[in-house]
């Protein structure tokens, strides 16, 4: 029992890390309906920034409060992932709206690829380690929490619970959705949708950021490969909660955490990456359009 | 006629791809009137109407709103300016509520008037208030109809786009629609312009009125008028509703 506590645990950080990944995917899905390839990328170049500004920080002061560290490192992060978001979208993939609709997947890819060359070239192609930031070990009941996995979770529900208000609550958030449910009307009512697709770009990024950031925390390392992976499981993740759904892609991202962590634990962890996109296929062929996704049949 | 042109097309052209769908219309719609618009199915009105915002955009001729060259500007400025349209097929946002698609309707101020305007909009569809935490795309279609009015008018326009309100309401619905569409013409002097099948209505309401047919404005004249005339009469209402 405890044993299976640890594991709901060590999959509870997991997901959270897919969790903010996820969303962004869901988002951009949702107003224009393409699948950002290179949204995994984006996240590895938030560590990287992380990690960069780590580096700044450590050399250029004698001792930092890690809070104050990280919080910087967030922040810098969320702002650089954000210009680069921005750019993409205004850059490679607002020229091709309205063209077929395998262009923007296609570019998305290459725009993947192009960004991890990108950091492979500039910040060499080994792993780039950091030092432990964050190292005291709860024990309680005989179950280990490290402050690293709070700091996780706790960053992700704050975030989470912000995020769910500007999508929800605010004039941005309706415009948002607005644009998600018919674009046209939207502009007839005022709305410039192009800023608002901007702007969930942005979003995406920021979150994809704070997860590169908390990553980068939680494993001590970052290298220019580390999009793929991570950004494939956060896809899979919104997919399994229902691409398009924003519940649906934390959902599914905490899902994507506890098989992996209970199939590494109880099985191989060879296979844990097997394992998770398996369930996604079982899913898939009993509810094709995801948990929390709505079917495509609607009134209007 | 009453005052200055507040909406003056000129010789405009739209195409959907190589087909064109209006050759050469225009149209003009004073200050303070009410303008209808009728034609047969495929005419052109509602391409029209989207024209006047930019989607479609036309390919040549002039579209001018108060004064400001509108034919290129982006569709969510042109909206800026103060027109409103209730389009055709309604467009309601399914996943949000009434009140959400009213505070849509109200975004251009930032909601700072929807506690004021959304009360006159329940004021002329009552049954939009029972209706307010409903999803749009639940509702049946003649609440939907009134939504999209009622969204519309949530922005304060100064001008008001109509395609279709009376479609698929309910005949006493239908006289309340154009009763309030006079009460606010004649109170605040809202400017009206709408495409309607119920021709016989339309007219019976407009101070003016134009004929589509074919992309073509082939008639125009004052409600009466072309009520009166017996071609319209034997096209357009003759077996209509009376
Ligand atoms: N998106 C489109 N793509 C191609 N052709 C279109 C499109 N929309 C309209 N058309 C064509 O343009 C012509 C005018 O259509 P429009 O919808 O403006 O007619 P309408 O007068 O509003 O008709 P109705 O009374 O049936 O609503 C029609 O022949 C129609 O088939
Ligand atoms: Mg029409």
């Amino acid at each position: 029992m405890q044993y299976f506590i640890q594991q709901l645990i060590n999959g509870l950080t997991l997901g959270s890390i897919y969790g903010l990944i996820a969303i962004g995917y869901t988002m951009v899905y949702g107003i224009i309906g393409m699948i950002n390839f290179a949204h995994g990328d984006i996240f590895m170049i938030g560590a990287f920034i992380a990690l960069i500004v780590f580096l700044a920080l450590t050399s250029l002061f004698y001792s930092v409060p890690v809070v104050i560290a990280l919080l910087i490192m967030m922040i810098v992060a969320m702002l650089m992932t954000s210009l680069y978001n921005w750019t993409i979208e205004k850059v490679a993939y607002r020229p091709l709206r309205g063209s077929f609709r395998l262009a923007p997947l296609i570019t998305a890819i290459g725009m993947s690829i192009a960004l991890s060359n990108f950091v492979q070239v500039t910040q060499g192609p080994r792993n780039k380690p950091i030092p432990q930031m964050v190292s005291r070990v709860y024990e309680i009941g005989g179950i280990s929490i490290s402050l690293k996995q709070i700091i996780i979770v706790v960053v992700t529900a704050v975030l989470l619970t912000l995020f769910w208000y500007l999508v929800n609550k605010t004039s941005l958030g309706r415009a948002q959705r607005a644009c998600e449910q018919d674009r046209k009307m939207a502009a007839l009512l005022g709305i410039d949708v192009d800023r608002t697709i901007s702007i969930t770009f942005i979003m995406g990024a920021s979150l994809a950021a704070v997860a590169g950031t908390l990553f980068l925390m939680y494993y001590g390392v970052v290298s220019f490969s580390d999009g793929f992976v991570p950004g494939v499981k956060a896809f899979t993740a919104a997919v399994l909660g229902g691409i398009g759904s924003l519940p649906g892609a934390v959902l599914g991202g905490l899902l994507i955490g506890f098989i992996e962590s209970m199939w590494s634990a109880y099985f191989s962890i060879d296979y844990k990456d097997v394992a998770a996109f398996s369930i996604l296929a079982i899913v898939l062929i009993f509810l094709p359009s995801g948990i929390l996704g709505r079917p495509e049949v609607e009134k209007v | 006629m009453a005052g200055k042109a507040l909406l003056d097309i000129k010789g405009v052209e739209t195409y959907y791809g190589n087909i064109r769908a209006l050759n050469g219309v225009d149209v003009s719609v004073d200050e303070g009137e009410i303008v209808a618009l009728i034609g047969a199915n495929g005419a052109g009105k509602s391409t029209l109407m989207m024209t006047i915002f930019g989607t479609p955009r036309a390919r040549s001729g002039s579209i001018v709103f108060n004064g400001t060259d509108i034919t290129q500007m982006p569709t969510h400025e042109i909206a800026r300016l103060r027109i409103a349209q209730s389009p055709e097929g309604r467009r309601i946002f399914p996943r949000m509520t009434v009140m959400e698609n009213l505070q849509m309707g109200a975004s251009l101020d930032n909601l700072k008037y929807y506690d004021e305007d959304v009360e006159k909009v329940f004021h002329l569809f009552p049954r939009l208030k029972e209706r307010i935490g409903q999803r749009g795309g639940t509702l049946s279609g003649g609440e939907q109809q009134m939504l999209s009015i009622g969204r519309a008018l949530m922005a304060r326009p100064k001008l008001l786009l109509l395609d279709e309100p009376s479609l698929g309401l309910a005949p006493l619905i239908v006289k309340q629609i154009f009763d309030a569409i006079r009460e606010l013409n004649r109170t605040q002097g809202l400017t009206v312009f709408l495409v309607e099948q119920n021709a016989f209505g339309a007219l019976k309401l407009a101070t003016r009125g134009y004929v589509m047919v074919n992309g073509n404005v082939t008639m125009s004249g004052s409600g009466a008028e072309l009520l009166a005339n017996p071609e319209i009469r034997a096209a357009y209402l003759e077996g209509g509703r009376h």
